[in-house]
């Protein structure tokens, strides 16, 4: 079997996406930045950068820094609000890509949102789904819950450290939208299945798997931690392993479809996921040092399941676990 | 115009004690860049996961495809490009950010620190090639710490720049900083009269000392800010300079796309 024969779709929860690979949220900007460097064909979605209702300034610098094998970030959500978001960036975005990859090609838009109330996240979903509504040709095609991000003190975490706030924020936000509805959690918690129930019985129609790792880094010489907002969050390849087992202990104990992340480098880092449990991957960091990497991924997976006789991708889904699934 | 080639070494030599001259070719973007841009280079010999490094770009000829960029051996990144030989391939994306206005009108006075010249170099290149009407002919004045720190002094020289020069231990040109040279020259501005614009690169507080003297004077003034980035693109938000927008609100602007060239007058000092 060839490579070109593989079946490369997938559904995310009422997302359709052509591969199985989407870019990931904080990474990509708002989806056009990278017109020019990348074929947009090969991505199954892009997933932009965090949004919240009004503008939002984001932490003071230094918002990165670099480690061995990752980078810790405190860029602190900075966004324009959503008018600004739809008027300006969804635009642009339709426009921009459009014209490089023809326009009923453009990549479905998962839009990342976060607040600092639980009406804060109704009232944003709701503005999505009424765009979304309007316009059949609207790239706005799911929303990605942020309830994991370790750099916002006023929102965002907060609803994904409980079990009992999350599934309150994540039902509001099923009532204010008829839009794909995927959670991201974050892999710093005891045990995922409380978290992963939560979003469950609220209407979620999908995980995404893993937020950064609260990280920070200090100058030993100024003996003054690095970043201005003192922590941050780690990614890249370092926490690759560490997403493998939040995908896999949340694959055992739902049927949502999980969408991960954390240090896709490559396309072994995709396929590895995808056997814990994953129907589809985003790219993030990679992107940073090489702007292909989704497209080489989503390759790459094609390539892997025509060397091991899968006709579809859907195929190696939870793959590595035993054949008698928990659920 | 965004791309990522693939580039060959064509010369990699010294620049001065500690500082390196990296000739690439590649052609799409040498043809894009104009002065005050940037590109972001994958260095070999780093970790594949490692970040881009970007870098000002000294020179682009689109004739011959070549981009230079001039650099300060500083950290592990440097030491590892530093390393990269002749005919080596290295990855590079541009053209990058919003590079200097190309519009001067009087005299344009080029103030660098460092290897903050990289960008100048360009810049003159172009006002000599260019001789813009009511655009004169560029001077530059330039710092360093010592004498190894005037960078590609020759360089502009041969371009027909008149260089002033100032090493704060006065091992070469005048003892100080070299705001001394500038504000003689901004004296003699001041009593003919005569129209200037300041381009600057360098350290943060030389930055700050000649959009300073921009704004006294009510000339333009823009400034080419030095910033780590991450992405390059203006995907993550990482390089972020506080600006003041025209209805007077100040927004953190992304120094990768909305600079790293700013005007003096927009540009809201941190401390």
């Amino acid at each position: 079997m060839e490579a070109s024969e593989v079946d490369l779709k997938v559904d995310l929860g009422g997302l359709a996406m052509r591969t199985p690979v989407a870019t990931a949220s904080g990474t990509f900007g708002y989806g056009l930045e990278y017109v020019g460097a990348i074929d947009y064909l090969r991505l199954g979605a892009v997933t932009a950068k965090g949004v919240r209702l009004g503008p939002w300034p984001g932490n003071p610098m230094p918002r990165h820094v670099e480690v061995l094998g990752g980078l810790v970030n405190a860029i602190g959500l900075q966004g324009p609000g959503v008018d600004a978001f739809l008027a300006h960036y969804v635009t642009q975005y339709v426009r921009t890509v459009g014209s490089a990859c023809g326009a009923e090609n453009v990549p479905p838009l998962i839009v990342n949102i976060w607040g600092g109330s639980i009406d804060e996240y109704a009232e944003f979903a709701k503005r999505l789904d009424a765009a979304a509504a309007a316009s059949p040709s609207s790239p706005v095609k799911a929303i990605e819950m942020n309830v994991s991000c370790p750099n916002v003190k006023s929102g965002g975490h907060t609803f994904g450290q409980d079990p009992a706030v999350l599934a309150k924020v994540v039902a509001a936000v099923r009532a204010a939208t008829r839009l794909p509805l995927v959670v991201k959690l974050a892999p710093n918690v005891p045990d995922v299945s409380p978290y992963v129930a939560a979003c469950e019985e609220s209407g979620a129609d999908a995980l995404a798997l893993i937020n950064t790792i609260p990280a920070m880094v200090i100058d030993v010489e100024t003996r003054r931690p690095v970043l201005g907002n003192v922590t941050g969050g780690l990614s890249g390849r370092c926490v690759h392993p560490v997403a493998v087992k939040a995908v896999w202990d949340a694959y055992r104990v739902t049927k949502l479809p999980i969408l991960a992340m954390g240090g896709v480098y490559e396309p072994r880092d995709a396929v590895e996921l995808m056997l814990a449990g994953a129907t589809a991957v985003a790219v993030g960091t990679a992107t940073f040092s090489d702007p292909t990497t989704a497209e080489r991924v989503a390759d790459g997976i094609a390539a892997y399941c025509a060397r091991h006789g899968f006709q579809c991708v859907r195929d190696i889904v939870g793959a590595a676990h035993p054949k008698e699934k928990t659920t | 115009m965004l791309a990522d080639e693939a580039a060959k070494v064509v010369r990699h030599s010294a620049a001065g004690p500690g500082y390196r001259f990296l000739v690439l070719c590649a052609p799409r973007i040498a043809a894009a860049l104009v002065p005050g841009q940037f590109v972001h280079v994958k260095v070999p010999g780093l970790e594949a996961s490692a970040l881009r490094r970007p870098f000002s770009v000294f020179d682009a000829d689109a004739e011959s495809g070549e981009v230079t960029v001039m650099y300060k051996i500083v950290g592990r990144g440097t030491e590892a490009l530093a390393r990269v030989a002749e005919g080596d391939e290295v990855r590079v994306m541009g053209a990058l950010g919003r590079g200097f206005p190309l519009t001067c009108k009087g005299a344009p006075l080029l103030v660098g620190g460092g290897y903050g010249v990289a960008p100048l170099h360009f810049l003159a290149k172009r006002m000599v090639r260019d001789a813009r009407e009511g655009c004169g002919r560029p001077v530059l004045f330039v710092g360093g710490r010592t004498k190894d720190d005037l960078l590609a002094v020759d360089r502009f020289e041969a371009l027909g720049v008149e260089v002033r020069t100032a090493t704060n231990d006065g091992s070469a040109g005048v003892k100080g900083f070299v705001t001394a040279p500038l504000d003689e020259t901004l004296a003699e501005l001041r009593q003919s009269g005569e129209r200037f614009e300041l381009f600057t690169c360098g350290p943060d507080g030389l930055l700050k000392a000649v959009a300073d003297r921009a704004l006294a004077a009510g000339m333009p003034g823009w400034i080419s800010m030095d910033r780590h980035m991450v992405c390059g693109v203006g995907a993550c938000f990482a390089c972020i300079q506080k600006i003041r927008m025209p209805n007077g609100d100040v927004s953190n602007a992304r120094c990768c796309v909305n600079g790293p060239v700013f005007a003096a007058a927009d540009i809201v000092w941190d401390g």
